[in-house]
């Protein structure tokens, strides 16, 4: 198990607040911007960070996620190149890193040197969207021999059987799905989100994130009281799709940042 | 030898079930109660009543006698799938996924569309047991099918146009995934072809295997045994898979699955996967899928809108590698020569997809004896191209 991930979540429970774990596409505006908005979001009181992987075809995410992939493509951004990020940031930063793709670029990068690779970047844990538990137990094992993260999703739709077995097979934490749904900001979050991070609570012994939905500091503050961690996303990738690639998106999306890593305190 | 796929939804090392975890529970709820109606009674006789007395199954064989004449060769049968209700074989799978939706208590249903022709048997398949209908179409295959978005509009469906990635039909079943992912507890998805997670790929064969189990007593009546060639076209494989499935124990039997060509072949010019594609996951299965060195997904490109598709049934994927079908490619160019051939010489005018299939017969009937059988596939009309081959070839209508 990564120990930069155990020991952000020690960290954020000592302080008496969860985790705040915000998410950005690698390589939008640029990867050269990626490595800024990363540094932007520690200073902000980021305790981790979920690395988006672009993808072609990201059939879970909403509109404010693909397009982030589609402007990051077009710049060319490749798995390896995410890699090389990851490299860069740990030269200045041991803020824990998630990366957050879709299984076909990791397939074309062949899993067992993505594995070796990752670990060798730095990288701390990776969530594969697309790989439910019954498929993930190649990946599991790849990760596990170079000491990295399988972060697994749980949705609203899993069994208590589903949620037992990912809870097995997953290590650093257990992310769960706050709706039914793509990624992307809500104006509500389901009422029956505290009852099922409940049952998740009682079925695992892993650390509890909750994600999708999740964008402004009111909703931050309602998820802290549920989980260790709170996953935004989309709300962050909105303002860096409206800010764009200025001189200002740094300070922009960290003082954002700041007010959502302020709401996590309980 | 255990039936494929087995319970993880593998042919080989092909299939499986890449979704997001939202989607777990639907596709088990889905697997379960195909595997229930599949041997209940009541819900078999139904289907049945309804493909023979609404779409006019057990659709004909034709001897394409002077199509034959004009090759030389072999005696070319075709399987009229172009006179089932909505004239084409879409219909087979759209009606039993509809019923099962019901009998699965859920109101609302979803599909993908390439070239229309599913997206029209759905939204006739929901207007008829009352379901609610949404239709994903590419923005590009809205322009070039312009009629079926129409059609489908008639039948009180919903057609919502993708204007993302390379607007077709990829484009479509991603924001359908979207779409069922976020209304998973009231609508059922009903993915057009032999595609997707674990159970669709089986659950479609099985729904369109009505073809090949018809096809099978016809040409044997007809011609006194079996073909020397089963062919069909193969976009996500669901026509392809409903005939060959008869004929996968008879070895003598050779199965050829038509791909498109395009027009050349670097990446992006064509749909043939077996031919430029590598081992890879999209849209929830593992197959042979058209991508970068990076695994980013092709663009590709067809006339046909329906084979315009980057990958491929995995059920083929498992056929292709153990060499009981094979895979072969023809161009946009000799598609659409096809096309005319078969208006002039039969009187039927193919869907451009099921053209590809016959282009592919003109190559090789000369190559057979006289004794010998050929039987395609006529998987569609082509009411729907006619618009668009008269735009290629400069006419204005």
């Amino acid at each position: 198990m990564s120990t930069r991930i155990a020991s952000a979540f020690t960290r954020a429970a000592k302080d008496k607040r969860a985790a705040f774990i915000p998410y950005i596409t690698a390589g939008d505006p640029s990867l050269e911007r990626t490595l800024e908005l990363a540094f932007a979001l520690e200073w902000a009181g980021a305790d981790i960070l979920e690395l988006g992987v672009p993808f072609s075809d990201p059939i879970a995410d909403g509109p404010t996620n693909q397009r982030a992939a589609e402007r990051a493509l077009a710049r060319g951004t490749s798995l390896a190149d995410v890699l090389a990020l990851v490299r860069r940031l740990r030269f200045r930063s041991e803020l824990p890193v998630v990366l957050f793709t879709y299984y076909n670029p990791v397939h074309a990068y062949t899993l067992p040197r993505f594995a070796v690779d990752a670990a060798a970047a730095g990288v701390d844990g990776v969530l594969f969207t697309d790989v439910p538990v019954e498929e993930a137990r190649p990946a599991a094992e790849a990760l596990q021999r170079v000491g990295l993260d399988l972060i697994l999703l749980v949705a609203p739709t899993s069994t208590r059987e589903r949620i037992k077995a990912i809870s097995k097979l997953a290590s650093g934490f257990v992310y769960v799905v706050a709706r039914t749904g793509v990624t992307g900001a809500r104006s509500e979050l389901e009422e029956a989100l505290a009852q099922h991070v409940k049952l998740v609570r009682k079925l695992t012994h892993l650390r509890v994130a909750v994600g999708f939905g999740i964008g402004t500091p009111e909703q931050v503050q309602r998820a802290a009281r549920l989980a260790d961690g709170v996953v935004v996303g989309s709300a962050i990738v909105d303002r860096i799709a409206e800010l764009g690639d200025c001189p200002e998106l740094a300070d922009e999306v960290g003082a954002f940042a700041r007010s959502l890593a302020a709401a996590t305190r309980r | 030898m255990k039936p494929l796929p087995d319970e993880r939804g593998y042919f080989g090392v092909w299939g499986g079930r890449f979704v997001p975890e939202t989607l777990m529970a639907p596709l088990e709820e889905l697997t379960r109660a195909w595997r229930e109606a599949r041997r209940d009674r009541q819900f078999r006789r139904e289907l049945e009543e309804l493909l023979s007395s609404y779409c006019g199954r057990p659709t004909p064989l034709s001897l394409a006698g002077r199509l034959s004449g004009h090759l030389g060769g072999a005696r070319i049968y075709l399987k009229r799938e172009d006179l089932a209700h909505t004239g084409a074989h879409k219909i087979n799978n759209a009606l039993g996924q509809c019923l099962l939706a019901r009998r699965m208590g859920k109101p609302r249903v979803i599909a993908e569309t390439g070239a229309g022709q599913h997206g029209v048997a759905v939204a006739t398949a929901a207007a008829l047991l009352g379901l609610e209908c949404r239709i994903y179409m590419g923005v590009e295959d809205e322009r070039r099918q312009a009629l079926n978005v129409y059609r489908m509009k008639l039948l009180g469906a919903e057609v919502v146009g993708v204007d993302a990635g390379s607007r077709t039909l990829k484009d479509a079943i991603n924001e359908a995934l979207r779409d069922w992912v976020t209304h998973v507890r009231t609508t059922h998805y009903v993915l057009g072809s032999v595609l997707g997670p674990h159970p669709y790929p089986v659950l479609v064969r099985e729904l369109q295997s009505v073809i090949g189990a018809e096809a099978l007593l016809q040409i044997r009546s007809r011609h006194g045994g079996l073909p020397a060639l089963v062919v069909a076209c193969v976009g996500g494989g669901s026509n392809a898979a409903g005939i060959f499935s008869a004929f996968v124990p008879y070895r003598q039997v050779e199965l050829v699955g038509v791909e498109a060509g395009g027009r050349g072949s670097a990446l992006g010019e064509h749909a043939a996967r077996f031919a430029g594609g590598a081992a890879g996951v999209l849209h929830g299965t593992r197959t042979y899928v058209l991508q970068d060195q990076l695994g980013q997904v092709a663009a590709t490109h067809s006339v046909s809108a329906g084979l315009d598709y980057p990958a491929v049934g995995p059920e083929h994927a498992f056929w292709h590698d153990s060499r009981r079908a094979s895979y072969v490619r023809v161009s946009d160019d000799e598609a659409v020569e096809a096309f005319h051939l078969l208006a002039e010489l039969e009187g039927i005018v193919p869907a451009l997809e099921t053209a590809h299939a016959l282009a592919y017969v003109t190559h090789v009937a000369g190559r057979l004896r006289r004794e010998q059988a050929i039987l395609v596939n006529l998987s569609g009309r082509g009411d729907k191209d006619v618009a668009e081959v008269a735009q290629l070839e400069g006419v204005r209508l």
